[in-house]
């Protein structure tokens, strides 16, 4: 498998002088902070709200919050790491307020070691997202992915959408990089198990799943 | 190797971090266990799926949008310092 590419613009190193600028109030450097990581953050806030009009606050208030703390940013750690770090718990306080039935955590224990074990082991069509066209494929995705824990979603957002290292994801969430891995290997195979009814291989046709994409009151497909 | 361990190892795998011994061990297994050939292949697939997808891109004018309003809040911040946010 090829290296995850990151979807992150430009190199740390000019990161480093827009911060330095920023921190002596150059707003122009700021600007081109937010320009440049705007896109990431508002995907990583949707996933974890799954609500756009919190993702449009969360990027707000991330940005806001950096804004008015720069001069506690340690440069020895990478700006968007930091930044990821604030609006991870920006989103995830939107997600409490929004649920607050539930309990939201990145610690949040997981429930049976049964649910990441693979069930379903049919072989899926040789290009599973051309079986749909783009909606149907985004709501496919959307769908499936919001019946993960928040935790579990979270490090599959940072590690395997943004391109995030485990080290990266560890220090943003503030979790251990075994306690990373676990939720990361969890979150691949769930997101396998419940992919799996959308993409497999049909024997008597093109492979695509009749049923319509569904979730139930506990977000599951 | 069994199959329960070759689960542990697969999110290493996927990632390319396994030492050698253990990647060619869990090849071994691949050569011949074909259910976790196709849990490796598949959970490959669903990682590139949603690496590749275009979910929740910030759409041009919301994003020029947001950038405006954050430089607003920004300037007020430093004239007005941080109780006015």
């Amino acid at each position: 498998m090829n290296a995850i590419e990151n979807k992150l613009a430009g190199p740390v190193s000019e990161e480093l002088t827009l911060v330095q600028a920023a921190k002596r109030g150059d707003d122009s450097a700021f600007e081109e902070l937010v320009r440049r990581y705007d896109r990431n953050v508002f995907r990583i806030a949707q996933h974890i709200t799954q609500n756009r009009e919190d993702a449009e606050d969360v990027v707000q208030e991330a940005f806001l919050k950096a804004y008015g703390n720069l001069a506690q940013f340690q440069e020895q750690s990478k700006f968007y790491t930091w930044l990821v770090r604030i609006a991870v718990n920006e989103a995830l306080m939107k997600l409490r307020r929004r649920k607050p039935e539930r309990t939201v955590s990145l610690d949040e224990d997981i429930k049976t070691e049964d649910d990441s074990l693979p069930r379903e082991i049919a072989d899926w069509s040789p290009n599973p997202e051309q079986l749909y066209n783009q909606s149907e494929l985004g709501e496919i995705l959307s769908k499936t992915i919001q019946g993960l824990p928040p935790g579990f979603r979270t490090v599959f957002v940072l590690r395997d959408v943004e391109g995030l290292s485990t080290e990266e994801t560890a220090a943003a969430l503030e979790l251990s990089v075994p306690a990373v891995k676990s939720r990361l290997l969890r979150a691949r195979l769930q997101l396998r198990e419940r992919l799996g009814k959308f993409f497999q291989r049909r024997g008597n046709g093109d492979g695509k799943a009749t049923s319509e994409v569904k979730t139930s009151g506990d977000g599951k497909p | 190797m069994k199959c329960s361990e070759f689960l542990q190892e697969l999110t290493n795998y996927l990632d390319g971090v396994l030492d050698d011994h253990t990647k060619v061990e869990l090849e071994n297994h691949l050569s011949w266990c074909h259910n976790c050939y196709v849990v490796c292949d598949t959970t490959k697939k669903t990682i590139e799926i949603y690496r590749d997808s275009q979910l929740y891109e910030l759409p041009e004018d919301l994003r020029t949008r947001l950038r405006s309003a954050i430089m607003t809040k920004c300037q007020q911040f430093k004239k007005r310092g941080p109780q006015s946010v």
